[in-house]
């Protein structure tokens, strides 16, 4: 009952303000906004008890990525008229992705898994029940390869992003903090008694 | 091999040890702090603090009104009115230091010809309203007369190197 | 002893305070679950009244000791009643002057975000105590996930900062905000990499459990199979606070304050107390995760055996100490050897170290992991 409340709040809080996301004209503001429906979302998996997926979309969107997004965002100075030019342009192709996205959505959850004979999943789950364990299990097993498939995907991504950074065709200038790092005084001091350069200059 | 040997040096932290070990020494030494308006540091008779005019043992004052002062004061402090006295000598009537915009220099005690203008060794003083920072003459002979005997001592410690 | 003392208070004030107003107040539909939020705030009032007060006097501690450390004494002039008591009154004295201050809103700055800045910078800091076992039974939330729930809190105090950064308006604020970002997300990733290897070496992400599995001695406890991790971890924390010789952030020589110069009066000690809450927090996980938390280091001695909160303590002011230390001793890093250390450095040796963890627990090394 209780609980009920909760998740209405904390529902209606997700839908509020992952509407303000696409309304809001402030790009700054709609990034921030996609982090509270990003933690308004955590809160309803805490209440389907799922602790660990709750916390881990929280540290890594909310923690990782979404800092990455308003280091962009704030960095651009973006032209709000321009971006309100294109909408009526762009409004019917907006519509299509739209209801093919909502008939996806609608056929996921029409699927076998969610009718009222499989409910029982969602029962209580024991006292010694832990989330981590179970997922762990499961990935682990039971969807080993795409699980591996995944990772060697995100391992190319990266390897590809940090290449895109590497330009060794132009001739550039930069410090190597190592090499700095390493040097040692007496690498750059060479201490001169004071009696010997006065006789040398003099 | 010495690549090898710096490689494990700053791995195992060696020089950020060392200095931590200095650091650490010194929290056990002797501080040195002087706890100030119950300590204080000593202070030489050159020390040039507040203004004062001084006066003759007689208790003329000294200042002929010669304008020295305020002619070499470099932060344009000192401004001086002057006039013929009954007596037929001359004297200030307005003798006025700026100490907001005093630097302190010690000029005008330098160039003064009859030691007039001198700086105590007063440097705990305050204002607490606008005004209160413009010396006038009378509040500058009153400095004078109040620290007469620490100006003279003053002075007579230094003369021998003047 | 003061875990049972503890106890019969909070029981004390369940039944004779809570219970009473929740009886009269709310409707008794719902008079379970206002008794579970009231206790539940008594509790978080227990933690966080006395985190205030160390937060308050770490202030105190670092003005000391940084000052003995440059053959200063510090502040030792403020005192309670007329008594200078070696300065003991001097953070109720910053405290109050800070509140008194105006809270200036610089012109062009977006005013919600400049004020709601310093609470997202605080808020993390406090809401990680909620699964810090300061005790085997003492802990608000035991949660199974808890060595996340930590990380995850932790990189959220970024956010104050960003936000700070941006609202102010102000070119020196913007470059702290930057600096801060790309800083906390390099350390954060060699912090998660140590944290792993915790949770490896532990078998569990429970805190309590983290404890429970080093009980032993002080041969036992996970600093010393996963030594570099812990060093790293250490200073991956003092980068993730922002403390010097990591505080780039602020950097007062080269960009006055950083993200906080447009702040002021108590938006500004906000900021300061996060700061401090944040080093507590890191402290204290260092030595729950490392230093066997609340375990006497002479498990099996009599009296001085037990364990008990005053170890958690003890070495949590270690810590602190250690972080003041740093500070005393360090010059600022440059951001590129900042951030060469975090991603070149830190980053290889924790997951080599994880892997190497990894084989000691499959090989059941002995006074570790048997």
């Amino acid at each position: 009952m209780f609980e009920l409340y909760i998740f209405y709040f904390f529902a209606a809080m997700m839908l509020l303000s992952a509407t303000m996301v696409i309304t809001v004209r402030n790009p700054v503001h709609a990034a921030l906004f996609l982090v509270l429906a990003f933690f308004s979302s955590a809160t309803v998996w805490l209440l389907l008890q799922a602790e660990f997926l709750a916390i881990i979309l929280i540290l890594v969107y909310v923690g990782a990525v979404m800092v990455l997004f308003l280091f962009v965002v704030m960095m651009l100075d973006i032209n709000l008229a321009r971006i309100r030019e294109g909408f009526a342009r762009f409004l019917p192709i907006g519509i299509v992705v739209a209801v093919l996205m909502a008939v996806a959505m609608v056929m996921a959850l029409k699927t076998v898994y969610l009718d009222a004979a499989h409910l029982d999943v969602f029962a209580a789950p024991a006292a010694d029940y832990s989330n981590t364990r179970e997922l762990g299990m499961v990935l682990y097993t039971e969807y080993l390869y795409p699980f591996e498939i995944s990772g060697a995907i995100l391992l190319v991504a990266i390897i590809a992003a940090i290449s895109l950074t590497l330009r060794n065709g132009k001739p550039n200038k930069t410090q190597n903090p190592e090499e700095q790092v390493r040097v040692k005084s007496k690498d750059r001091v060479r201490i001169v008694k004071g009696m010997d350069t006065e006789q040398k200059t003099s | 091999m010495q690549k090898i040997g710096q490689y494990f040096q700053s791995l195992l932290l060696w020089e950020l040890l060392k200095g931590l070990q200095l650091t650490g020494k010194y929290l056990f030494k002797r501080k040195i702090t002087v706890q100030y308006p119950e300590e204080k540091t000593p202070m030489s008779p050159r020390f040039r603090g507040l203004h004062a005019l001084r006066r003759y043992p007689n208790g003329e004052e000294r200042c002929i009104a010669c304008k020295l002062c305020e002619a070499v004061c470099p932060a344009v402090a000192i401004t001086i009115d002057s006039e013929q006295r009954s007596d037929g000598t001359r004297r200030t009537t307005r003798y006025d230091i700026d100490l907001t915009k005093c630097i302190f220099c010690g000029f005008c005690e330098e160039s003064c010809p009859v030691d007039s203008i001198v700086e105590t060794h007063v440097f705990e003083y305050h204002g607490e309203k606008k005004g209160d920072l413009l010396m006038t003459k009378q509040r500058l002979l009153e400095n004078g007369d109040k620290y007469e005997q620490q100006i003279a001592a003053a002075r007579a410690s230094d003369a021998m190197y003047r | 002893m003061l875990n049972t003392l503890l106890n019969t208070v909070f029981e004390w004030i369940q039944t004779n305070i809570l219970m009473q107003i929740i009886g009269v107040v709310v409707p008794v539909a719902f008079q379970n679950e206002a008794l579970l939020i009231a206790s539940t705030i008594v509790k978080i009032i227990a933690i966080i009244a006395p985190l205030m007060i160390i937060v308050a006097y770490t202030t105190y501690a670092e003005r000391k000791i940084i000052g003995y450390i440059q053959c200063r004494i510090g502040p030792n002039r403020v005192g309670f009643f007329g008594f200078p008591l070696v300065g003991l009154g001097q953070p109720i004295a910053d405290a109050v002057k800070l509140m008194f201050k105006e809270i200036i809103i610089p012109t062009g700055a977006n005013k919600p975000l400049f004020i709601i800045a310093p609470i997202l910078s605080f808020a993390p800091a406090l809401a990680a105590w909620a699964v810090i076992p300061f005790d085997d039974v003492m802990v608000l939330a035991d949660i199974n996930a808890a060595l996340i729930y930590i990380l995850a809190l932790t990189s959220l105090a970024v956010y104050g900062i960003i936000i700070a950064g941006w609202a102010s308006n102000s070119k020196y604020a913007f470059l702290g905000a930057i600096r801060s970002a790309a800083q906390i997300i390099s350390y954060e990733i060699a912090m998660g990499f140590a944290l792993v290897c915790v949770l490896v070496a532990a078998g569990s992400l429970n805190l309590g459990d983290i404890v429970e599995a080093q009980s032993g001695s002080v041969l036992t406890w996970f600093w010393i199979p996963l030594f570099p991790v812990f060093v790293i971890y250490f200073i991956s924390g003092v980068a993730e606070t922002n403390r010097a010789p990591f505080d780039v952030a602020e950097g007062e020589s080269e960009i006055v304050a950083g993200f906080h110069v447009e702040y002021g009066g108590m938006a500004f000690s906000i900021f300061f107390m996060a700061e401090y809450a944040n080093m507590v927090l890191i402290s204290a996980l260092a030595s729950i995760m490392f230093l066997g938390g609340w375990l006497s280091p002479l498990q099996g001695v009599p009296v001085i055996g037990e364990p008990s909160l005053g170890w958690l303590l003890l070495k949590s002011s270690f810590f602190l100490f250690l972080f003041l230390w740093l500070r005393a001793t360090f010059p600022r890093y440059r951001y590129d050897q900042i951030m060469r250390l975090g991603w070149k450095v830190f980053l290889p040796i924790t997951i080599v170290w994880i892997v190497i963890v990894s084989a000691m627990v499959v090989m059941r090394i002995p006074p570790w992991f048997n």
